[in-house]
């Protein structure tokens, strides 16, 4: 299977007036044609850094020390301006979490499908109109055509989430990262949303990159789910296997706090501590304060990957 | 449309106001209106006529129907320096004054802009610090205190600007038949271009005097909302959608940023219309503000009010406009209500 | 108040900020020169001197002389008095009355909200500075009603600004807590709300000081408040406005100068004084 998207041992700070955050370490990711990888971690840790990086759209304070980001062929982190800009919107396409704000509020929500496509494709000025209409209808969004004339704030959340992934869909990229994309939408809507795209990757064999805070939803949608602590990849594996097999600490203390609807408030547990200050002095593994597993081991630096089978792996030196 | 003419009659109670104001201004206070009204050479005998004439011996509320009565035949009085209709002399005026505020607007507006979304577009740059150099410390400066800056830099010292006589050399040019009253616009209308040039000549002085103090608010706001809008989620959708940084510039930040930018043009057209009092003075623009001016200092009381009432009320028109045009920018503004 | 922590952090900011550090030791000064002009000043500031008209800059006089041989330097020292006293007062006044009808309105709503919303916005409708004329030219030519226009004119700007600030906190904890503890309502909005609004008020005041400066001498300069021979700023850029074509600069570049630097430092303390408040809002 060709890696659409390969994410080799990236390293990304950010400088800072108050010291530099240590973002991004020795991260790893690979996501292959038309399957949908989650990547989960508590906020902070980490993941929209990496999202924004896979895409060059990485904020101007930020360094990278170390790594790649290859993404078909297209060495990211190098790749001129222009390149990039050619990509973006056309091979890989990215959705955002709060759908209204991330739309321009004063301009029609289908002009803004159809500056994705006058850019992007060869449309006719004449047939652009249509192909954006086209596309919200793919997205299921009940009368296209009154809804093109639509602004964002006429619309729900979930529509406009619906014409973002329009408008991500439009030039039929080959990847599509989703940040949070279901944050800040009902619990239906949230659904209907997950289902919409999982059926527009399936239908394009389009790769999805998942990133949300929520396990419950990455295990209900995803192939493979990379589990992010700190700025760090602790644990890849195959959804099931992540879920009845969790070999890290961290994996195996979010599942246990994520609430089924069979639990109740008493049987809720939280992981102990806090994220670590990314700005101070860390030690090599940077869970080890939250880890009720750590021995001297594991500050010995570097932290290697184990791996518990061809495509489980493991950032631990005392994996369960 | 049914939204512009609420716009519209949303502007009643401004006008209401305006006129009770100035009504106010001129029966209600303490000292006798007749004695203002009769002027600083009055004697008793004239007082009493111009009481008895000006019905200023009735109630007040019977007074203020007079008075609105009056506005609405275009009756503002007569003033005491040229003798003739308040109207009349204000509306032979005000084209004047009307076209210098509307150059100085055009070079605020001109400058102030681009001005501000290059140096929001350049953060911590030489033009960033030269922008907000020039925001304080224009904003720090008397209009008329540029204006004479100005006068003598440009007229005196470097001998680039022609004499400040006000919008017309009368003995090297004649001014062009009058069609709306504004030089620059009736010249061209009679196709005589050296009218036109020297008028426009006339004319670079005063307005960029005046939109001075004008710029450093458009250019402050425009740098802040484009920093605003530079910095905000669907600009980084735009982004990530690959388009290209013109588009993303101007029709995605640029708009946006321009909501901001049409709130601070009320305040900047109070300051220019205020301002042009000023820079009249200065450079002898025969506009109302001269005539004000004139008119405050010899206690010629109904053309102070007519002046004060026609500004107010050019005021709320401008108002009215800016409000129109926001709508424009911004469709969310007609769903408010 | 937290007031010795709020002093550490003015000396931390200030000490930060050099700018306006600098601009309040020039203010210091012109405080200085108008508590004490008439004893700082070389000359009498009323004395004219036939023999001496329209001195350049020179070493007698450091400033130049006017058309009357009075000595620009010793005028512009002693003008701060009439300047800053009118644009002080005026401010101050401005400022109180301001802060309680915007404070009434802002936590009453209601009826006392419209009406002065009302009146507020029905002075708003006037270019201020046309207005301030109207006003000064209806009760009279005199510092006094200058100072009342320049009052008028600058109300609306602290009333809507304190109407906000206590809308803002009118439901906020210590508040409704006030409330239960069986306050009554103006006890709560004057002894619990206003004080906190006071810093970002001064910020305003600060920020306002530099316009009333601006508007009492545009007033002066075209004829209304202050009388000649008195020295002040705006009269004084008036007189020497009548010999710019005859290149005697100083008569009017001085007075002028010294009001840029009034109201730059006014503006610049506000600026230090709302970056200390509130570093957020900083643009």
């Amino acid at each position: 299977m060709t890696a659409v998207l390969a994410i080799e041992d990236l390293s990304l700070v950010f400088r800072t007036r108050h010291g530099t955050v240590q973002a991004l370490e020795d991260v790893s990711l690979t996501v292959d044609r038309g399957e949908i990888v989650g990547v989960v971690g508590e906020s902070g840790s980490g993941k929209s850094v990496m999202a924004y990086a896979a895409l060059g759209l990485q904020d101007p304070a930020a360094r990278i020390l170390g790594g790649r980001i290859v993404f078909g062929g297209l060495d990211v982190l190098n790749a001129a301006p222009d390149v990039m800009a050619a990509t973006r919107g056309r091979e890989i396409a990215m959705i955002f979490q709060s759908p209204r704000t991330a739309l321009n509020p004063i301009r029609k929500v289908g002009l803004q499908i159809a500056d994705v496509l006058l850019e992007h494709t060869a449309v006719r000025r004449s047939d652009v109109r249509q192909q954006a209409i086209d596309a919200l209808a793919r997205v299921r969004i009940p009368d296209p055509e009154r809804r093109y004339e639509a602004y964002p704030f006429e619309l729900s959340g979930g529509m406009c989430q619906r014409v973002m992934i329009a408008m991500a869909l439009a030039c039929s990229p080959s990847l599509l990262i989703a940040d949070e994309p279901t944050t800040g939408l009902d619990v239906t809507t949230q659904a209907v949303i997950m289902d919409l795209i999982r059926e527009m990757s399936r239908g394009a064999r389009m790769s999805t990159l998942l990133i949300t805070h929520d396990l419950a939803v990455a295990g209900e949608y995803c192939d493979r789910i990379a589990v992010m602590h700190a700025g760090h990849i602790v644990e890849e594996a195959p959804t099931v296997e992540l879920l009845q097999r969790p070999a890290h600490p961290y994996t195996r203390q979010l599942l246990a706090s994520t609430p089924t609807p069979q639990s109740t408030i008493d049987q809720l547990v939280s992981i102990p501590g806090q994220l670590p200050d990314l700005r101070s002095e860390l030690p090599a593994c940077r869970f080890s304060a939250r880890c009720d597993r750590h021995v001297s081991a594991c500050d010995e630096r570097p932290l290697p990957w184990t791996a518990l089978s061809p495509n489980h792996l493991v950032r631990c030196r005392v994996p369960l | 449309m049914h939204f512009f003419w609420k716009r519209v009659l949303g502007t009643i109670p401004s006008l209401v106001g305006v006129v009770l104001v100035t009504f106010l201004l001129s029966h209600a206070l303490p000292g006798d209106p007749a004695a203002f009204f009769a002027g600083p050479a009055a004697n008793a005998t004239s007082i009493a006529e111009v009481r008895a004439k000006l019905g200023l011996d009735r109630s007040l509320p019977v007074q203020f129907l007079h008075y609105v009565d009056d506005l609405r035949r275009g009756n503002l009085g007569n003033s005491l320096t040229t003798g003739q209709p308040v109207l009349h002399d204000l509306l032979e005026r005000l084209p004047a004054s009307i076209e210098l505020t509307l150059f100085a607007l055009i070079f605020a507006v001109a400058v102030g802009l681009p001005l501000g979304v290059w140096a929001a577009t350049r953060p911590d740059s030489a033009i960033d610090h030269a922008c907000r150099a020039l925001v304080s410390v224009g904003a720090a400066f008397p209009t008329f205190f540029i204006g004479l800056l100005f006068v003598y830099l440009f007229y005196y010292l470097f001998g680039i600007a022609p004499q400040p006589v006000g919008r017309l050399n009368e003995i090297l040019y004649t001014a062009p038949p009058r069609v709306t009253g504004a030089y620059t616009v009736d010249s061209v209308i009679a196709g005589d271009w050296g009218v036109l040039r020297a008028s426009f000549a006339q004319m670079v002085l005063p307005a960029i005097s005046l939109g001075m103090f004008a710029l450093a608010p458009i250019a402050r706001i425009t740098r802040a909302a484009m920093l605003q809008a530079l910095g905000s989620d669907f600009i980084r959708t735009a982004r990530a959608s690959g388009l290209p940084a013109r588009k993303i510039l101007f029709t995605y930040a640029f708009r946006n940023a321009l909501l901001p930018v049409a709130n601070v043009l009320g305040m900047v057209f109070s300051f220019l219309l205020g301002g042009s009092v000023l820079i009249e003075q200065v450079y002898g623009w025969q506009g109302v503000g001269a005539y004000a001016v004139t008119a405050v200092i010899s206690s010629d009381y109904a053309a102070v009010q007519g002046f004060v009432l026609t500004m107010a009320l050019l005021y709320v028109l401008l108002n009215l406009v800016i409000d129109l045009l926001a709508t424009a920018i911004d469709p969310r503004v007609r769903f408010e209500s | 108040m937290a007031t010795s922590s709020f002093a550490l952090n003015a000396a931390h900011a200030f000490g930060e900020n050099r700018l306006t550090l600098v601009a309040v030791v020039i203010l210091a000064l012109l405080v200085l020169c108008a508590l004490f002009g008439p004893l700082l000043a070389p000359y009498p500031p009323l004395m004219t001197d036939g023999t001496a008209r329209l001195v350049p800059p020179s070493s007698a006089h450091l400033f130049g002389t006017d058309a009357l041989g009075r000595d620009i330097l010793s005028r512009v020292v002693v003008a701060a008095r009439l300047d800053l006293g009118m644009a002080v007062a005026a401010a101050l006044l401005s400022f109180a009355i301001g802060l309680t009808l915007g404070a009434i309105a802002g936590y009453f709503g209601g009826w006392p909200d419209r009406i002065i919303s009302r009146v507020m916005d029905t002075i708003m409708a006037f270019p201020l500075f046309v207005l301030a004329m109207g006003i000064v030219a209806a009760l009279g030519n005199s510092v006094l009603n200058v100072i009342i226009a320049t009052v008028v004119i600058n109300l609306p700007f602290y009333c809507r600004f304190a109407r906000a600030e206590v809308n803002v906190r009118r439901e906020v904890g210590y508040v409704e807590a006030a409330r239960m503890g069986g306050n009554r309502a103006l006890n709560v909005l004057f002894h619990y709300i206003v004080p906190n609004i006071l810093p970002p008020m001064m910020v305003q005041v600060s920020l306002n000081m530099g316009w009333a400066i601006l508007n009492a001498a545009g007033l002066s300069f075209i004829g209304l408040g202050v009388r000649p021979p008195a020295p002040e700023w705006g009269i004084m850029v008036s007189e020497g406005a009548s010999f710019i074509i005859s290149g005697e600069w100083w008569t009017f570049v001085f007075p002028g100068a010294a009001l840029v630097l009034a109201v730059f430092c006014f503006n610049l303390l506000g600026d230090g004084l709302r970056d200390l408040l509130d570093p957020k809002r900083r643009i």
